[in-house]
């Protein structure tokens, strides 16, 4: 069983715990016992932060509209097609018509790259999250 | 929040409120429990009788969306008994006299009137607050969901100024932030306005910066729009295309068949998650994205602590992380994005971000992380902010009138609702409706409203009821309960059998864009 360190999903607290491992599979958490945040506990929600993640929900490949439908696509017809459609909007009524809403669910990393994107590949100042809701 | 989450453990008395902070952020509850014990007071001033009025040494319960007028009559109360910082005023502030002025008006007898609290306990309040030595004001979206949420903030901050409860351990402005990584989404400038580390888009020297650093020409000088601004210029036809990444506006956001409304006009709708989510599946393009156990990535929390999170798992299928896939979209686009990791991607935050320069995942693998302001590698965070000066120089007091909410009931809307989140769920409920053991505890919506209310309506424990406003319909079970007042009920937003933004007013706080979550006018009927 593998043990790795990780930051809870959930509230702003930032509780650190350990998600056990084992075949590919998360199996269980243990807070982290010296973290300063939450020192060896969690609560309901973060003691159960894993079972989603192996959720039948979860989204495995890429989707794309067709005839009104939403069906499954390789990554190189959907990212082509995203690029594309947006590449076109931006020529056709500028850059104003293109709005980026980030997350506050991902990492400090990915927000950074998603607002890159907005500003300097497709020329928009129009990128918000929801920090507001 | 200006201050830390350790230092909870040595602060006098908490004032909290707007903040459920035991149902949202338990890990942040128990520690205000814990110094309860050990002899430290609490004030809670909440509509509700949320789990921390069984706790506290004085519970206020305003009349919702009164927080400015409870707030200016506890400073008028502070100033009038001379009970203020006269230092920390003189030395480190500016605008006393307005601020004088301005909260004069509001006497106990006015501030009864406004907001149903009785002069005696709003003058027990003041005391309570002023003359404590380390007292930590904590706040959520109680405060801010308003359509005088910037006004609400701002009278926080003056309080807590005109008392000298800033800029040392244990005291301060704490605003609770409800999502493991909005803080880190607004320092990294997923914002209109700012660029990483809050530099402004309109400032010329911080433009050139970057533009220099991401290799383009012109970047745009002019502030975008803010999400709720956005689903407005969608139905104008001035957005073609809406690209989103890991948010749910057909759950979260106000007046949910505006957001169906606005969607569905869009010329093209990118989604980019982890679940095929309400919204997602009226967009175009679904990009299935990894979750926070299949990537490798920094998180920054309430207390502006930036923590590493690693790999366990693999992603499911074809899934790929969020910021690979952002690098694909832009090489497709015709800009080069050629990140190894995200540790590289961080190299050029601290590049650019001058709170985040220090902050380098060498640093942060070998500790429990740093807080930010870190402007270099020697530096070892920042547990307190204000600490001989604000970033500014002064504190400017900035005195608000009191205003109702937007929407007041009438005679045929006369509840208010109010909306939020409970211990069992989060926000939309993507997550945690698929967890058995938290849908065990809560798997229906239910409507919290008032006996007396409930008798009059003849609605019992149980009972199917139907809230109505002037945007929208939903039916939830109810639950009889004192925890709100008369002619209020109460709902949240994690159940899309109910989903209870479709009733909520999109009406918004001028400056900072944030609906009114916490007040409009709905009426309530029993399900025969």
């Amino acid at each position: 069983m593998a043990r790795t360190p990780s930051i809870c999903p959930f509230c702003g607290c930032g509780c650190e715990f350990y998600l056990a491992s084992h075949g590919g599979r998360v199996v269980g958490i243990e807070p982290s016992p010296s973290n300063p945040v939450n020192k060896g506990m969690l609560c309901a929600k973060g003691w159960n932060a894993y079972e989603f993640i192996h959720s039948p929900d979860r989204l495995t490949k890429p989707l794309v509209r067709k005839h009104g439908t939403l069906v499954e696509s390789s990554w190189e017809e959907a990212l082509k097609t995203v690029a594309g459609k947006l590449t076109e909007i931006k020529s056709q009524y500028g850059p104003r018509a293109l709005a980026f809403l980030s997350s506050a669910k991902v990492t400090n990393e990915e927000n950074y790259l998603f607002m890159k994107m907005a500003r300097a590949v497709f020329g928009t100042n129009n990128v918000d999250h929801c920090a507001r809701l | 929040m200006t201050n830390s989450i350790n230092e909870f453990e040595d602060a006098d008395l908490f004032l909290v409120t707007g903040s459920n902070t035991t149902a949202q952020h338990p890990l942040i509850g128990s520690r205000i429990i814990n110094a309860k014990e050990r002899g430290a007071k609490l004030l809670l001033i909440d509509p509700r009788a949320i789990q921390f009025a069984q706790f506290a040494d004085l519970h206020l319960r305003q009349n919702i969306g009164t927080d400015v007028a409870v707030l200016n009559g506890m400073m008028n109360i502070i100033i009038e008994e001379n009970l203020y910082d006269r230092t920390f005023v003189e030395e480190r502030t500016e605008g006393f006299d307005q601020l004088k002025s301005v909260t004069s008006r509001y006497t106990p007898r006015v501030v009864e009137r406004i907001s149903g609290i009785s002069a005696a306990d709003l003058e027990k309040a003041a005391r309570m607050y002023a003359t404590s030595d380390k007292a930590m004001l904590v706040y959520c979206m109680g405060i801010t969901q308003h359509t005088t949420g910037t006004d609400n903030v701002k009278s926080c901050a003056n309080l807590a100024m005109l008392t000298g409860h800033i800029g040392r351990p244990s005291t301060g402005v704490n605003p609770l932030r409800g999502q493991n990584n909005v803080q880190g989404a607004c320092d990294m400038g997923a914002l209109p306005n700012v660029y990483s580390g809050y530099q402004p888009v309109t400032d010329t020297a911080i433009k050139k910066k970057f533009e220099d650093a991401w290799g383009v020409q012109v970047l745009d000088d002019k502030v975008g729009l803010t999400v709720t601004e956005m689903m407005i210029a969608v139905r104008k036809e001035e957005i073609k295309s809406l690209y989103i990444m890991g948010e749910n506006p057909m759950m979260s956001d106000p007046d949910t068949s505006h957001i169906d409304h606005a969607l569905s006009h869009l010329e093209f709708l990118v989604v980019q998650d982890i679940f095929l989510s309400e919204t997602a599946a009226k967009a175009d393009v679904v990009l299935p994205a990894a979750s926070f156990a299949e990537k490798e990535g920094t998180f920054t929390n309430t207390e502006r602590r930036v923590q590493i999170s690693k790999k366990a798992v693999p992603p499911p299928g074809l899934a790929r992380p969020d910021w690979e896939i952002i690098c694909e979209v832009s090489r497709l686009a015709g800009y080069a994005m050629d990140y190894t990791s995200p540790a590289d991607i961080m190299r050029e935050i601290n590049t650019l971000t001058p709170s985040y320069a220090g902050i380098t995942y060498r640093r942060l693998e070998q500790s429990y992380g740093i807080q930010w302001p870190c402007p270099n590698e020697e530096h070892p965070g920042t547990p307190y902010l204000h600490r001989d000066r604000f970033t500014k120089g002064r504190g400017t007091f900035l005195p608000c009138d009191f205003k109702p909410v937007a929407e007041v009931p009438d005679e045929e809307y006369d509840f208010l609702l109010t909306t939020g989140r409970i211990y069992y769920h989060y926000h939309t409920g993507t997550m945690t409706r698929r967890i058995s053991i938290l849908e065990r505890e809560a798997p229906v919506p239910m409507i919290e409203i008032n006996p007396e209310d409930a008798k009059r309506l003849s609605i019992k424990n149980n009972d199917t009821v139907e809230i109505t406003s002037r945007r929208g319909v939903i039916k939830a079970r109810a639950e009889v309960t004192g925890r709100v007042p008369r002619k209020v009920v109460f709902s949240t937003f994690h159940f899309h059998e109910a989903p209870v933004n479709l009733l909520t007013n999109p009406a918004l706080d001028p400056l900072a864009k944030i609906p009114e979550y916490k007040g409009c006018a709905v009426k309530v009927r029993r399900c025969v």
